[in-house]
Parts: C-alpha cells; sequence; structure tokens
C-alpha cells in the first residue's frame, strides 16, 4: 500500500471540497472495497478522507411516500429495516444475496453503488487492463471470459458491475443525491449513474471528481411482488453470474433489471412491458444487443431461465 | 490542481526537513521529522481491546488486523488471506462482526473491539469455544477464531432480527434453523472442511440460550 495523510470530514461541504480540489483524494466510508484494491496498489490515493462521522446513517420517509437512505447507512442495516423489508423487499433480498455477514456490516450504501468491477485482469496487475491503467489493453478479450459482460461491451472493456444492490435500486428506479465539491447538489437517477465503457472504462460514473453521495432516493412503494434472483457458482459468498431483481403485480406486469451481465445494472424499460408475453419476449429486447464472447454465451440463456423461472415464482 | 495544504507530498516534507536540519542542526531535524510523521502518515489512536484501554501510534497503512497481531501481539486473530475472502481475520466491534483485515486501524479510534482473546480464557471458555472443543469443531484450528468471533456475533444479529439469503418471510421472525446457520456463517472458509461440527457447535450454543 502507498503511503497516505488521513482526516475525517467534519462536513459533507467540506469533504466535497477538499476531494475537487485534490485529485489524489479519496472518501472512505466502509473501505471494503477501497483497501482491498489499496493493498493491490490498483487504487493509489495519497490522501483518505473518511466519511464516516458525518451522520449520513439514517432512514427516513420522505415527504413523497418514499424513503431517504443516507449513505453510509451500512447493507446489514438497510436490508434489515423494517420499511424496506415490507415495502421494498427486493431491496432486502439484493442485499443478504451479496457478500457476506461481516462484510455487509462495514459496507455502505454509497460504497455498494461505487465498487469496482471483479474483473480478474483489473485485479491481476500483472496483465494489461483499460480501466486499471488507460491504453494498456483488454486482457478479458480473447483471454478468459466466462464472467464478463454480454451487453454494451465496447472493444476497451467488457467488465461487469458486480453490486446486487445496485440492481434492485434500478428495478425500485431510485435516485442519488450529491454534493459538489463547490458544493451545489444535484440528483441522479439510478439509470444515469453508472456509464458503459465506450472509449473510457476506467470513467465508470457520471460524479464528478470529489463529488459526494449523500443519499439515495426510493419513490413510494410499487406493491406487487419482489423477487431476486441470483445464479452464481456456489450458493453463498460469490459474486452473480447473472441476477434478476423484479417487482411483479398480480396481473403480471412489472419491471426488471438484470445484474451480472452489463458494466451497469442492465434494464430496458421497454422490456418490462413484454412481462406479461413471458421471459423469452422479455429477454428478447433486454438482451436485443447482446455480444457474447462465446466462453459467456451461456449468459443469454441464463437470463431468459432465470427470469422464468422468476415469473413462475411470481404467480406461485 | 489546486494545492492545498493536504497535498504536501512525501518530498516536499522531505525537504523541508532536510532545510530543517540544515538550518537548527541534528536535534532540530529530528524534532522536525517525528511532526513529519505525525502530520502525514502516522496517527496516534486510542481504543478499547478486550475490556482493556489501548493507546497507539501507527502508520495510517496499518490494517485494525496488523495493529491487533503486529502492535498489541493478540495473535489470536488470524491473517488468512487479507482481503475479505476467508474470514480467519473476524472480530467484533460494539458487538458488530467484521473483517479485520479489510479496515484501518486509525478508522477505529475510542471503539470497543472483542478478539478470540476477549471471548474466553483457556480455564473460562466462552460456551462457543466451549463447544467448538466439545464438537470437533476444527482440524488445523487456523480458520477457529474467526468462526468462533463470527458465530457469536451472528447468533446476536438473528436475535435481532436480521434477515438472510436464505430467509423465506422477510416479515416473521427470523428462526434459528440450520440452513440460517450455515447461509450466515458463510463467511468464514474452512479448509479442513469442520463445517458440519461447526454447525452442531453453533447449534448447541443457540439451544442453551433459547
Ligand atoms: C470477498 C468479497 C465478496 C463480495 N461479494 C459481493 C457480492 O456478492 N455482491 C455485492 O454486491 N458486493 C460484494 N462485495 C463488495 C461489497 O459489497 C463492497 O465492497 C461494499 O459494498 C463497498 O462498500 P464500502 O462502504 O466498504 O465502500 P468503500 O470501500 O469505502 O468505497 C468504495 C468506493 O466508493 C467511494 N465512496 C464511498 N462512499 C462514498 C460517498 N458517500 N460518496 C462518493 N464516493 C464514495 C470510495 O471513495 C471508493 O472509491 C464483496 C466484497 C468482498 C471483499
Ligand atoms: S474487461 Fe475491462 S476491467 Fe477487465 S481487463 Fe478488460 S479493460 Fe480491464
Amino acid at each position: 500500500m502507498r503511503p497516505f495523510t488521513y482526516e475525517r470530514a467534519s462536513s459533507i461541504e467540506a469533504a466535497a471540497k477538499v476531494a475537487a480540489s485534490n485529485s489524489q483524494a479519496k472518501f472512505i466510508a466502509g473501505g471494503t472495497n477501497l483497501l482491498d484494491l489499496m493493498k493491490l496498489e490498483i487504487e493509489t490515493p495519497a490522501h483518505l478522507i473518511d466519511v464516516n462521522d458525518l451522520g449520513l446513517d439514517k432512514i427516513e420517509a420522505t415527504s413523497e411516500g418514499g424513503l431517504r437512505i443516507g449513505a453510509l447507512v451500512r447493507n446489514t442495516d438497510l436490508a434489515a429495516d423494517e420499511t424496506v423489508r415490507r415495502d421494498y423487499g427486493l431491496l432486502s433480498r439484493a442485499l443478504v444475496a451479496g457478500a457476506s455477514g461481516q462484510l455487509r456490516n462495514k459496507a455502505t450504501t454509497a460504497g455498494n453503488l461505487l465498487q469496482r468491477t471483479r474483473c480478474p485482469y483489473f485485479y491481476d496487475t500483472n496483465q494489461p487492463c483499460n480501466k486499471r491503467q488507460p491504453g494498456s489493453g483488454c486482457s478479458a478479450i480473447g483471454g478468459f471470459s466466462r464472467q464478463h459482460a454480454v451487453i454494451g461491451t465496447s472493444d476497451a472493456c467488457i467488465a461487469t458491475h458486480p453490486s446486487d444492490m445496485a440492481v434492485a435500486l434500478r428495478t425500485l428506479d431510485a435516485t442519488i443525491e450529491s454534493v459538489k465539491g463547490d458544493g451545489s447538489r444535484r440528483s441522479i437517477p439510478i439509470a444515469d449513474l453508472h456509464r458503459l465503457p465506450g472509449d473510457t472504462p476506467e470513467i465508470e460514473t457520471v460524479l464528478e471528481p470529489g463529488e459526494f453521495i449523500t443519499a439515495v432516493l426510493l419513490p413510494r412503494p410499487l406493491g406487487g411482488k419482489h423477487i431476486y434472483r441470483k445464479v452464481r457458482d456456489r450458493a453463498s459468498y460469490a459474486f452473480a453470474l447473472v441476477s434478476v431483481g423484479a417487482v411483479i403485480q398480480p396481473d403480471g406486469t412489472g419491471r426488471v433489471a438484470v445484474g451480472g451481465i452489463a458494466h451497469k445494472p442492465w434494464r430496458v424499460e421497454a422490456a418490462d412491458t413484454e412481462l406479461p408475453n413471458g421471459a423469452r419476449a422479455t429477454s428478447r429486447v433486454l438482451l436485443a444487443d447482446a455480444r457474447s464472447t462465446g466462453q459467456n454465451r451461456f449468459k443469454i440463456d441464463l437470463v431468459e431461465r432465470t427470469l422464468g423461472a422468476v415469473i413462475a415464482a411470481a404467480k406461485g | 490542481m489546486h494545492p492545498t495544504q493536504l497535498e504536501i507530498s512525501r518530498r516536499d516534507l522531505l525537504i523541508s526537513s532536510a532545510a530543517t536540519v540544515a538550518a537548527i542542526g541534528i536535534a532540530g531535524g529530528a524534532a522536525a521529522q517525528a511532526s513529519r510523521n505525525e502530520m502525514a502518515y502516522t496517527t496516534k489512536l486510542t481504543f478499547t481491546v478486550n475490556e482493556e484501554g489501548r493507546e497507539l501510534d501507527v502508520d495510517n497503512r496499518t490494517t485494525l488486523l496488523d495493529a491487533l497481531r503486529e502492535h498489541l501481539h493478540l495473535t489470536g486473530t488470524k491473517k488468512g488471506c487479507d482481503h475479505g475472502q476467508c474470514g480467519a481475520c473476524t472480530v467484533i466491534i460494539d458487538g458488530r462482526r467484521i473483517n479485520s483485515c479489510l479496515t484501518l486501524a486509525i478508522m477505529h479510534e475510542g471503539d470497543a473491539i472483542t478478539t478470540i482473546e476477549g471471548l474466553g480464557k483457556p480455564d473460562d471458555l466462552h460456551p462457543m469455544q466451549a463447544a467448538f472443543v466439545k464438537h470437533d469443531g476444527f482440524q488445523c484450528g487456523y480458520c477457529t477464531p474467526g468462526q468462533i468471533c463470527s458465530s457469536v456475533a451472528m447468533l446476536a444479529e438473528i436475535q435481532a432480527n436480521i434477515p438472510s439469503h436464505v430467509t423465506d418471510n422477510l416479515n416473521a421472525e427470523v428462526a434459528i434453523t440450520p440452513v440460517e446457520i450455515r447461509e450466515r456463517m458463510s463467511g468464514n472458509i474452512c479448509r479442513c472442511g469442520a463445517y458440519s461440527n461447526i454447525v452442531d457447535a453453533i447449534i448447541e450454543v443457540a439451544g442453551t440460550k433459547a
């Protein structure tokens, strides 16, 4: 690990200001992703801003009938929250499908959204990787790519976004609240938060340098059945090969987002309208432009089958 | 990029302390060096470990795991993967289990940390420690401190009605079942495969508690 200086932020505005004025600074929340990457010198911040003392650990009702989740709410607490369990069960389900009890006790809402890919070449500093070292090439293309993305990829990067929680938030149409270095605030729909890799896979979100996430907002509850189905190589404590987050109403209408297949949680609103027509029709629209490497072609079938299981479970 | 007070690089600091040495001699240089470290790359911290107040001055990079093992010589907590994947480093902080390898010591100012040494002593075992011995919940024993710390806090999580991946009904009380225990303990890997005995040990403790 490279040496770094450390401070505990005393206010949201101060944290954003310091981060925006110092390109070497990073926020640290739970630290479960950042420290992992710092040990491997994939992340090399020269200054850490600890944001754990900012009082952003509350879950509150909004005047619109939704929920405001503080950026520092731990994954365990979010999954266990009574309102979340009752009205946004999909979110609880996605959270407890991820990582381990120990990790969820530390991991935060914002940190989870901003966790970086699990592409093995991104982690292997001996291999070229455009995300880790722009311009060096993509080792996954032509390499082992079984776990990589099948849609929204580019010639520069085929990595997936690893978060389970983000899939649920995409299904639920959450909004991200943030503060920029100049103190201005904005709201970002979750659909716009994560970018596709394009020519700049190192830029993963639309957040500006130093921009600080303060909360995630959920709109009013949708009712219906909330299902999160995660398919992975072992039954627990593994990242998704494919995951499906869905809210399905008694009449078969609903919405769906898919994890493990793209650089962001994947949702195509036009596919939602196909849900009453079944898994094949829905996944045809969802994966219209899918492009596999061969090794990960199975994911295309897996999406349809997982979706089929989810639709069946919603009827049951 | 605007240079700020926080951006003083190591090189600048070395240059300035070298200048100080030149100006005021060796003693002044040593003082400048100490303050350089304090200001930049090391931090003093106090926390409670196993109910004892401890004071440390650590390199900012020190993980909680290394602080416990290398600085406080509490070597019961083990380093397995050092990347949050194996659970051997599990400790309990303010009642919650975490991976001590994926957190910085300096982020735990004022916290109350419990390690395997704090749960019980050889002549006064914690019920979970006794149950692991009774049920042979280990072979080589390397993952055991993490397994035990994890299982103690895990039962508290069930009691606090925190759901898991295998919880059927999110809106009912979580039950203590072998399936729940297995799922919740998946963050602790045992290369010897003592899992079924570990589950037996935990069930016994859960049973006597309920
Ligand atoms: C072994 C292992 C298994 C895992 N399995 C899964 C899994 O199955 N599913 C899954 O979804 N996840 C999994 N994870 C990932 C885990 O969910 C993330 O590490 C965690 O959610 C990150 O949250 P954090 O608070 O620790 O983030 P940190 O490590 O503190 O931060 C992550 C990033 O977010 C930035 N950041 C943090 N807070 C803010 C903020 N408020 N505003 C702006 N930027 C911010 C940081 O600067 C950093 O770049 C696993 C992790 C490990 C180690
Ligand atoms: S897929 Fe992306 S993250 Fe993986 S090696 Fe290629 S560029 Fe790097």
